[in-house]
C-alpha cells in the first residue's frame, strides 16, 4: 500500500451558484492534510469528489493523484453520521463493505481490528448499545478494515464531547499513521492538533496556514499550538485568506 | 410478568364493561331478540353451534392464510422488484399508484363471476387486497435508505444486489411490519366480502344464512368468531413487530 499525494486545482461549483472560485493544493502523500473552514463553504463537497461520491456540486479543474491512477477505489472514508447498521453487532459493522462488495468477511480481523481501538468488549453489541465514541470506534475500525491509502475524514470527531473527541484523535493519529489523510473541520484546535499540512477554504480559494514546528498529535495546552490557534482564529475571522495568502 | 398480568386484567375488564352496556341497551331498550340478542343468547348460540362455527371458521382461515400468504409473497417480490429495476419502477409504478384508487373491495362480484364461487376467487380478493399495503410501504421503506448507508454502498463498490440484500432490505423491515399491520385488518374484510358475494362456505357465509333465517344470535356468533381470528392475526404481527424491533 503506496499513500499517494493529490493535487486538487480549479473552482467549485454548488447548485445555487459558486462556492470556491479558484484552489490549487497538493494533499502531501502519507501525511495528515487539513481542510479547514466555517460549515457551506464546499469542505464536504471536495471531499465527496474525493471520493468518488455523488455531489450537486461540480468541478471544473482537476484531482489527480501524483500516481496517475484513479483515486476512489483507493478511498476509505469516515464521516460525522456513523454510517454504521443499526441491526448488525460491532463485527458485522466493520466487514460490511467487503460483504457488500462479495468477499468473504474476515469476523478474526475485524475482531482484532476492534480490540485495538479499545472495543474487545464491545464485538457483539449493536450501535444503539454503544456511547457516540465507541460508535466513532467502530467506524474507525472499518476504515482500518478496509486498508485503503487514502482516508477520509468528513468532521468525524464534532459531535464528541471534549475529552472523546480529543482520545478519538490520538487514537486515529497513531492507527491512520502512513495513509493520505484529508479531515475537513471547521474546529481550529482540531485542525492544529492533527495536521501536517493544513489549508483555509473559503469563498475566495485555499490558503495554506502557518503550523507549529512539533509533530502532530499536538497538545492543546502547549504555548504553541495555543498561539497558532489564536492566528488562525484571527486569519479566519478578520482577515480573508486572499489576503492571507 | 406484572406488566402482563395488568394487560390482561384491563383487557378483562374493558370486555365485561363492553359486555354489560350490550346486556344493559338490551334490557333497557327491550328491542326482540331477533333484532338485538343479548350476550347470554349469542354465547349459547356460540355453544349450541360450535361444530358448525368450527368448520366454516376453518374454511375461512384457510382461505384467509391462502391469501394473505400469496399477498404478502407478491407484495415482497413487486417491492423487491421495483427497487433492483429501474424499467420495472418506469413502467409499474404509476400502475400501482393507480391500481390503489380502485376500490379492490368493489372487484369481488367481478373476481367471483370469473374464478366461480369456491376458494380460488376468495385467495384471489384476499391477495389482492393484502398485495397493495404491502408492496408500497415495503417499496417506500426500501427507496429510503438513509444518506450515510447510500454512501457506504457506494463507496464499498456494492452493487444494486448486495446494496439490498444487506442494507435495503433490513432497513425496510418496519415498512414491511407497517404494510403487514394493514394486511391483517383488510384480510379478515376480504374473506367476509368473498364470502358474501357467493360461496357455500366460510363464516361470512353461515352469516348470510343466519341473517336470512332470523337467526340473528347464530348472526354475532359467527362475528365473534371472526373477530377472535382478527384479533390472532393482528397479535402474530405485533409479537413479528415487538422481535423484529428489536433485531433491526
Amino acid at each position: 500500500m503506496t499513500a499517494p499525494a493529490v493535487h486538487l486545482s480549479g473552482a467549485l461549483h454548488g447548485a445555487a451558484g459558486p462556492l470556491i472560485d479558484h484552489f490549487d493544493l497538493t494533499l502531501k502523500a502519507g501525511q495528515w492534510n487539513v481542510l479547514l473552514g466555517p460549515s457551506g463553504v464546499g469542505k464536504t463537497s471536495l471531499l465527496r469528489l474525493l471520493a468518488g461520491l455523488p455531489t450537486a456540486a461540480r468541478l471544473e479543474g482537476r484531482i489527480a493523484a501524483d500516481d496517475d491512477r484513479p483515486i476512489a477505489p483507493r478511498v476509505a472514508m469516515m464521516a460525522q453520521d456513523d454510517q454504521l447498521l443499526p441491526w448488525a453487532n460491532a463485527v458485522e459493522n466493520v466487514t460490511i463493505p467487503a460483504r457488500l462488495r462479495g468477499e468473504r468477511a474476515d469476523p478474526d480481523r475485524a475482531a482484532a481490528l476492534l480490540a485495538e481501538v479499545g472495543l474487545r468488549a464491545e464485538l457483539r453489541r449493536k450501535p444503539a448499545q454503544l456511547s457516540a465514541g465507541q460508535r466513532q470506534r467502530v467506524t474507525l475500525a472499518r476504515t482500518l478494515y478496509e486498508d485503503r491509502p487514502v482516508v477520509l475524514l468528513d468532521e468525524p470527531f464534532s459531535a464528541l464531547d471534549v475529552v472523546t473527541r480529543l482520545k478519538m484523535q490520538d487514537l486515529a493519529a497513531r492507527l491512520l499513521c502512513g495513509r493520505t489523510v484529508v479531515l475537513i473541520t471547521h474546529d481550529p484546535a482540531e485542525a492544529l492538533r492533527l495536521a501536517n499540512h493544513a489549508w483555509i477554504v473559503s469563498r475566495h480559494g485555499a490558503a495554506p496556514c502557518p503550523l507549529p514546528k512539533t509533530p502532530p498529535p499536538r497538545r492543546i495546552d502547549a504555548p504553541e499550538t495555543l498561539a497558532a490557534q489564536a492566528d488562525l482564529l484571527r486569519r479566519m475571522g478578520l482577515a480573508s485568506p486572499a489576503q492571507v495568502a | 410478568m406484572v406488566s402482563t398480568l395488568h394487560k390482561l386484567w384491563r383487557g378483562m375488564v374493558c370486555f365485561a364493561l363492553a359486555v354489560a352496556i350490550w346486556q344493559l341497551v338490551v334490557t333497557l331498550s327491550g328491542v326482540p331478540r331477533f333484532i338485538l340478542p343479548g350476550p347470554w343468547l349469542v354465547l349459547q348460540a356460540l355453544g349450541g353451534n360450535a361444530a358448525l362455527l368450527w368448520q366454516n371458521a376453518l374454511w375461512s382461515a384457510g382461505n384467509l392464510a391462502l391469501g394473505l400468504g400469496l399477498g404478502i409473497f407478491l407484495g415482497i417480490e413487486t417491492a423487491l422488484l421495483l427497487t433492483l429495476s429501474r424499467r420495472a419502477r418506469w413502467l409499474l409504478r404509476p400502475m400501482l399508484v393507480v391500481a390503489q384508487a380502485v376500490p379492490v373491495f368493489a372487484l369481488a362480484p367481478v373476481i367471483t363471476l370469473w374464478l366461480g364461487y369456491g376458494m380460488p376467487s376468495k385467495i384471489v380478493t384476499i391477495a389482492l387486497v393484502t398485495y397493495f399495503p404491502i408492496a408500497s410501504a415495503l417499496f417506500d421503506r426500501l427507496m429510503a435508505l438513509p444518506p450515510g448507508l447510500r454512501d457506504l454502498a457506494h463507496l464499498s463498490g456494492a452493487n444494486r444486489w448486495r446494496e439490498t440484500l444487506l442494507l435495503r432490505l433490513p432497513h425496510a423491515v418496519p415498512g414491511l411490519i407497517s404494510g403487514l399491520r394493514l394486511a391483517v385488518v383488510y384480510g379478515p374484510l376480504a374473506v367476509l366480502i368473498g364470502e358474501w358475494v357467493g360461496s357455500s362456505r366460510g363464516l361470512g357465509h353461515l352469516m348470510l344464512m343466519a341473517n336470512g333465517r332470523g337467526q340473528t344470535a347464530l348472526m354475532f356468533a359467527a362475528l365473534i368468531v371472526l373477530a377472535a381470528l382478527s384479533l390472532l392475526l393482528w397479535s402474530a404481527v405485533e409479537a413479528l413487530a415487538r422481535w423484529t424491533a428489536r433485531r433491526f
